[in-house]
C-alpha cells in the first residue's frame, strides 16, 4: 500500500448474493468521509451463481480511472479464492471467511492473510438463510471499517438513511457491522499501515454512474418518447429515465404521463419508433449497445438521408458479435461513424464521464434537431455502469433548447411554397415542417432518390445535388459539435490523444510521465466530425499516441479519414481486453514506444 | 413512384365535403403502378373514405414500408405528410409517430411481403399494443418490384407464372390478427369498392388497431389461371359475410334493415358502425366464433370478406400507457423537468 487514502479494495463475491448494497455502503462511507472514491463492477452475464467483483479505489488525489493493483482483497467466493489471492499486490492484505478450513496450499508468503469467521458469526446471530447471507456481506464491511479506520458513525447514518423508519433493519445491519468490526479489532492489529483518513475533497460532488446521469439528462432535455429493447450494458439508462419520469413527469391532477417509454420488440423497431416520433416533433431517443446498432443501421442511414433527428445512446461493450456483454470497450466507433449502407456518416458525441453523459444528452437532442440527423452518444460500460465521482451537475435556468429549423403555421403562411430539402440558408440545413400543422407544410418523406424540392427522382444530377448538400451540412456540424479538450505546450513535440473513458487513465498517466520528465501534450476528442482544432493539434506534433479501447485502432482510422491525420505520426496504444483502461497501461505503453524510437 | 403532379382542377359539379374539399383535393401524384393494378383501386377507395370522413388533410399521416403497396401513399392526399419508410418497418414508425402525436389519423399501407415476411414481427407487435391506426394490407401473394416471387400469403397449390406451385402454408393476416387480439379486422377486395370504402372508413374511425386485408391482384405477376389471388379466382370464390355502413356522430340510422340483420356498434367518438349480416349466425364480436367460421370457409376455398371482427371497448395504446391527452410533441420542453432546484434535490441521493 502506498499511503493513506491511496488504497484499492477489491471484493470477490457470488452474483445474486446481495453484496452490491454492502459494497455501495462501503463506497459511500468513504465518500462521506470526504475522500474521493471510484467504484468499478466486474460482473458476469448471469443472474445468480457466477463470480462478481467490486473494486473501490480510494484516491485522495481524485483520480478517475481504475488502478491496476489490489491492496485489500476480500475473498468471499471459494470458487475464485486462488485467483483472487494471486491478484493481491505483494505486501497487501487478504480477508477470507475462516468458518471453513482453507488449504495451506492456498497461501502466499508475501501478503497478509486474515481469516474472519463471517458465516459462523452471522449464523449465530441471525435467523433465516437469506438474512445470514446478506449480513455476512455487511459483516465484511465492518471488518474493513476496522482495518481501514472507517468512521462507524458515518456507516450508521447511511444505514439510517437507507432503511428510514424500519428500525429492525437498521438494528440488524448495525449488529452485523459490529460483528465484523469487533472481531477484527480483537484479533488483528488495526488500523492497517495505510488507512482512510477524513478529508474535505468530496463537497460539491456526487458519485453516480453514466447511465443514470444520461437518463437524467434526457429528462432535462425534454425527451418525451423513449423506445428501446433491453440490452446490457445500456438497460439502466432507460431504467433511470423511467424512474426520474415517474417522479417528475406525472401530471399531479390527472395522474397522466408526459412521457412514453416503449419497450420495442427489437432494436429495429426501437429506432423506427424514434424516427416516427422525431418526425412528428417529439424529442425521442433510444439507448442500446453494439448489437443494437447493427440492427438499427438501415434506419440510421434512412434518417441521415431523409434528415430526421434521432438520439441514440450506444453504451459500448466488448465485441465482436455477442462478445463479452458485461465488459467494456470502445469498439463501435467506426460502426457508428459510418453506420448503414451507402454514403452515410454520422455525428458522434463522446462523453468521458457521467457528468458529460448528463450534459451530452442535452447537447445530443439540440444537435439532432438543429442538424436534422441522427446523433449518437458513444458511452461505454465503464462510464455507464460504474460509480464515478463528479462535480455536482448544474442546470442553467436560462437554457433554451434548440429545436432547429421548424416552420410553424405562421411561417408557412408567409412563404409561397414549402420545399423540404432546399438549402435556403446556405448551411446545408433545410427547413422542416411537422405533420398536423398546416396543409401547406405537407411533404413526402422518403429514403429513395429525391430532389432538393422533395420530389421523387431517379435523375443523376438531382440526386447528386442532395447528397452533396449533405456534405455542406456535415461541415456545419463540424463547427457546431463540442470541440476537443486540449492541453498544449509548445515545448512538447509528442502528445497523447484519447476519447471517452480513456480520459481518466490518460490524465493520470500524463502526471506520472511528467514526474519522469516526459512532457506530453494532450487532446481528448469530444465529437465526430472532428473540429478544426483537432486537425491543427495533429499537425503540431511529431508523434501522437492515440489511446483507445479496441483492437483495430478505430479512432486512429477516423483521424486519418476526417482530420488529415498522418498515419506515420499516429501511434496506437490499444487496450481491449474488456477491463477498463488504467494509467499504468498508458505509462508503460508510452515508455515502450519511446524506447523503440531510441533504438531506431 | 411518380413525380407527375395531377392537375388540380375540380369540376363545379363535384361533390364537396364539410371542409369544402372535393375528392380531387385528396388525390396525389399519378400512379406508376401497372395498368389494372388492384392497388390503384384501393387508393381510390382510400381517397373516397378520407373525403367522406371530412378529414383535414394536414391531420392525416400516410405511412408505408417498401414494395408496390408502399408506393401508394404518394398517390393520395398530397396535402398530407407521408412517410415511406424502410421494408417491413412501417408499424414501428407509425407507433413512434402516434406516440408523439395522438391527434392525427394514421393510415398505413403495406403489402403481403412487407407485413407477412420481413415485417411480420412489427405487424404483430403493433396489434399487441392496439396502436390506433388503419392498417391496410394490399395482398396479392407475390413480390412485384422484384419480379414475381411468391410471398408468404401465397396459397398452397397456387401456380406462379413460371416454375412450380407453392407448397408452403400461407400466412393469413386476418387469422393472425384474430389470434393476436386486433380490435377491428376486415377483409375486402380491390374490385369491390362499394364494400371496401365503408371498411376503410370504419377502420379510420375505430379507436385502436384496425386491419383491412385487401385482396388486390397483381396483374403482371399473379393474375393468370391457377393463381388464387387473381381477379377471376377472387370474384368466383369471394363471399360477403358481413357488410357495414358508417353513421357519423349525432346522425341517425336511416337505412332500412331487415329484421335481425342490422347490428349497430357504437364507436368511441359517438359514431356508429351498422353491420349488415348476410350470414345470420355469424357473430363478429366473438373472436373464437369468427376464427372457427373463417377456418372452415377457408378450407372450402372461400374468400370471406366484410367486417369480420370488432371490439371497440378495448383501450388503445395511449390509454394503456396512461399518457396525457395533449400530443407529447406539443408539450413545452422547459416544463418537462424540475429545474435547478429539483436537480439539487436529486443530487442529494448521490452524495
Amino acid at each position: 500500500m502506498a499511503a493513506n487514502n491511496d488504497i484499492v479494495i477489491k471484493i470477490g463475491t457470488v452474483n445474486g448474493t446481495g453484496s452490491a448494497s454492502a459494497n455501495g455502503l462501503l463506497r459511500k462511507a468513504i465518500f462521506r468521509m470526504g475522500v474521493p472514491v471510484v467504484g468499478k463492477n466486474y460482473f458476469p452475464s448471469n443472474i445468480q451463481g457466477l463470480p462478481t467483483w467490486y473494486e473501490i479505489r480510494v484516491t485522495g488525489e481524485g483520480h478517475q480511472s481504475r488502478s491496476n493493483r489490489v491492496d485489500v482483497m476480500v475473498a468471499m467466493n471459494a470458487q475464485t479464492y486462488s485467483r483472487d489471492m494471486a491478484e493481491v499486490t505483494p505486501g497487501g492484505w487478504l480477508l477470507y471467511d475462516s468458518t471453513w478450513p482453507r488449504s495451506e496450499l492456498l497461501n502466499r508468503d508475501d501478503i497478509n492473510v486474515l481469516g474472519i469467521p463471517l458465516s459462523k458469526m452471522c449464523n449465530e446471530h441471525f435467523d433465516g438463510v437469506r438474512a445470514r447471507i446478506l449480513m455476512k456481506n455487511i459483516a465484511y464491511v465492518g471488518a474493513l471499517a476496522a482495518l481501514l479506520d472507517i468512521d462507524l458513525e458515518v456507516i450508521t447514518r447511511l444505514l439510517e438513511e437507507t432503511f428510514g423508519d424500519k428500525q429492525h433493519l437498521i438494528a440488524s445491519n448495525v449488529e452485523a457491522i459490529r460483528l465484523g468490526y469487533d472481531y477484527t479489532k480483537e484479533h488483528f492489529s488495526c488500523p492497517l499501515p495505510s488507512k482512510v483518513e477524513a478529508m474535505d475533497a468530496t463537497d460539491g460532488h456526487i458519485v453516480i454512474d453514466g447511465n443514470t446521469a444520461a437518463g437524467l439528462g434526457c429528462m432535462y432535455a425534454g425527451a418525451t418518447v423513449g423506445a428501446w429493447y433491453p440490452i446490457t450494458p445500456s438497460t439502466s439508462l432507460m431504467d433511470a429515465f423511467r424512474s426520474f419520469c415517474t417522479e417528475f413527469r406525472v401530471d399531479p391532477e390527472t395522474g397522466k404521463r408526459t412521457y412514453a417509454i416503449i419497450q420495442a420488440e427489437d432494436e429495429l423497431a426501437a429506432i423506427g419508433m424514434v424516427l416516427g416520433a422525431s418526425w412528428n416533433g417529439a424529442r425521442a431517443f433510444t439507448p442500446t449497445s453494439g448489437p443494437g446498432i447493427s440492427l438499427m443501421s438501415e434506419f440510421i442511414g434512412y434518417a441521415y438521408y431523409a434528415e430526421i433527428p434521432a438520439v441514440i445512446f450506444n453504451v459500448q461493450r466488448t465485441g465482436p458479435s455477442t462478445g463479452m456483454p458485461t465488459r467494456t470497450q470502445q469498439s463501435d466507433i467506426l460502426a457508428c461513424a459510418y453506420a448503414s449502407h451507402g454514403d452515410t456518416k454520422h455525428v458522434l458525441l463522446f462523453p468521458a464521464d457521467p457528468a458529460e453523459c448528463f450534459y451530452t444528452a442535452q447537447q445530443a437532442f439540440d444537435l439532432a434537431e438543429r442538424l436534422q440527423t441522427p446523433v449518437m452518444v458513444l458511452s461505454d460500460l465503464d462510464i455507464g455502469m460504474n460509480d464515478w465521482m463528479i462535480p455536482d451537475l448544474e442546470w442553467d435556468e436560462n437554457y433554451v433548447h434548440d429545436r432547429g429549423k421548424v416552420l410553424d403555421a405562421e411561417a408557412l403562411e408567409s412563404i409561397e411554397k414549402f420545399y423540404r430539402y432546399l438549402d435556403v440558408d446556405g448551411d446545408g440545413i433545410p427547413y422542416r415542417t411537422l405533420p398536423g400543422v398546416d396543409p401547406k407544410g405537407a411533404y413526402f418523406t422518403r429514403g429513395s432518390g429525391h430532389t432538393k424540392l422533395g420530389a421523387y427522382t431517379e435523375d443523376s444530377a438531382a440526386y447528386q445535388d442532395v447528397v452533396d448538400r449533405l456534405l455542406v451540412k456535415w461541415e456545419t456540424a463540424r463547427a457546431l459539435v463540442p470541440g476537443p479538450e486540449i492541453e498544449y505546450s509548445k515545448f512538447n513535440k509528442s502528445a497523447i490523444l484519447t476519447v471517452g473513458s480513456g480520459h481518466g487513465a490518460c490524465k493520470e498517466a500524463l502526471e506520472r510521465l511528467q514526474a519522469e520528465n516526459i512532457g506530453l501534450n494532450y487532446c481528448r476528442v469530444r465529437a465526430f466530425p472532428f473540429s478544426e482544432s483537432v486537425k491543427e493539434f495533429l499537425a503540431q506534433h511529431d508523434t501522437v499516441y492515440v489511446v483507445e479501447q479496441n483492437r483495430d485502432a478505430q479512432l486512429r482510422t477516423l483521424l486519418m479519414l476526417d482530420a488529415e491525420g498522418d498515419p506515420r505520426r499516429l501511434v496506437s496504444l490499444l487496450h481491449y481486453n474488456g477491463m477498463p483502461i488504467n494509467a499504468g497501461f498508458v505509462v508503460d505503453a508510452v515508455q515502450k514506444e519511446r524506447s523503440k524510437g531510441r533504438a531506431a | 413512384m411518380s413525380y407527375i403532379a395531377k392537375p388540380k382542377v375540380a369540376h363545379p359539379s363535384l361533390k364537396r365535403n364539410k371542409l369544402g374539399l372535393t375528392t380531387r383535393d385528396y388525390e396525389g401524384t399519378v400512379s406508376t403502378l401497372c395498368a389494372g393494378c388492384g392497388h390503384d383501386s384501393v387508393t381510390a377507395a382510400i381517397i373516397q373514405a378520407v373525403f367522406e370522413l371530412d378529414i383535414e388533410p394536414h391531420m392525416l399521416a400516410k405511412m408505408s414500408g417498401i414494395g408496390c403497396s408502399s408506393k401508394t401513399p404518394a398517390y393520395f392526399a398530397s396535402q398530407s405528410h407521408g412517410f415511406n419508410s424502410v421494408h417491413g418497418r412501417m408499424p414501428s414508425v407509425t407507433t413512434g409517430a402516434n406516440t408523439a402525436n395522438r391527434d392525427l389519423t394514421y393510415i398505413g399501407v403495406s403489402g403481403d411481403g412487407d407485413s407477412l415476411s420481413i415485417g411480420v414481427g412489427q405487424f404483430v407487435h403493433a396489434i399487441r399494443r392496439n396502436l390506433n391506426m388503419c392498417y391496410i394490407i394490399e395482398n396479392n401473394g407475390v413480390y412485384g418490384l422484384t419480379k414475381g416471387q411468391f410471398s408468404a400469403s401465397a396459397d398452397i397449390g397456387s401456380k406462379p407464372k413460371k416454375g412450380l406451385p407453392n407448397q408452403q402454408e400461407p400466412i393469413d393476416p386476418v387469422s393472425m390478427a384474430l389470434s393476436l387480439g386486433a380490435t377491428y379486422i376486415a377483409r375486402g377486395f380491390s374490385g369491390d369498392k362499394a364494400q371496401l370504402v365503408p371498411l376503410i372508413i370504419g377502420a379510420l374511425k375505430h379507436g385502436g388497431f384496425a386491419l383491412v386485408d385487401v385482396i388486390s391482384p397483381c396483374v403482371t405477376f399473379n393474375d393468370h389461371e391457377g393463381s388464387t389471388k387473381s381477379y377471376a379466382h377472387t370474384r368466383q370464390f369471394y363471399h360477403h359475410v358481413i357488410d357495414m355502413d358508417y353513421v357519423p356522430p349525432a346522425a341517425e340510422i336511416r337505412t332500412a334493415y331487415d329484421e335481425g340483420e342490422a347490428m349497430p356498434v357504437e364507436l368511441h367518438d359517438g359514431s356508429k358502425i351498422v353491420l349488415r349480416k348476410t350470414e345470420a349466425d355469424y357473430d363478429p364480436t366473438s373472436r373464437a366464433a369468427a376464427f372457427k367460421y373463417l377456418r372452415e370457409r377457408f378450407n372450402q376455398g372461400e374468400i370471406i370478406t366484410g367486417l369480420l371482427y370488432i371490439d371497440d371497448e378495448r383501450s388503445e395504446m395511449h390509454d394503456l400507457m396512461g399518457n396525457v391527452d395533449r400530443p407529447l410533441s406539443e408539450l413545452e420542453l422547459d416544463k418537462l423537468h424540475p429545474g435547478a432546484a429539483g436537480l439539487n434535490e436529486i443530487l442529494g441521493h448521490y452524495k
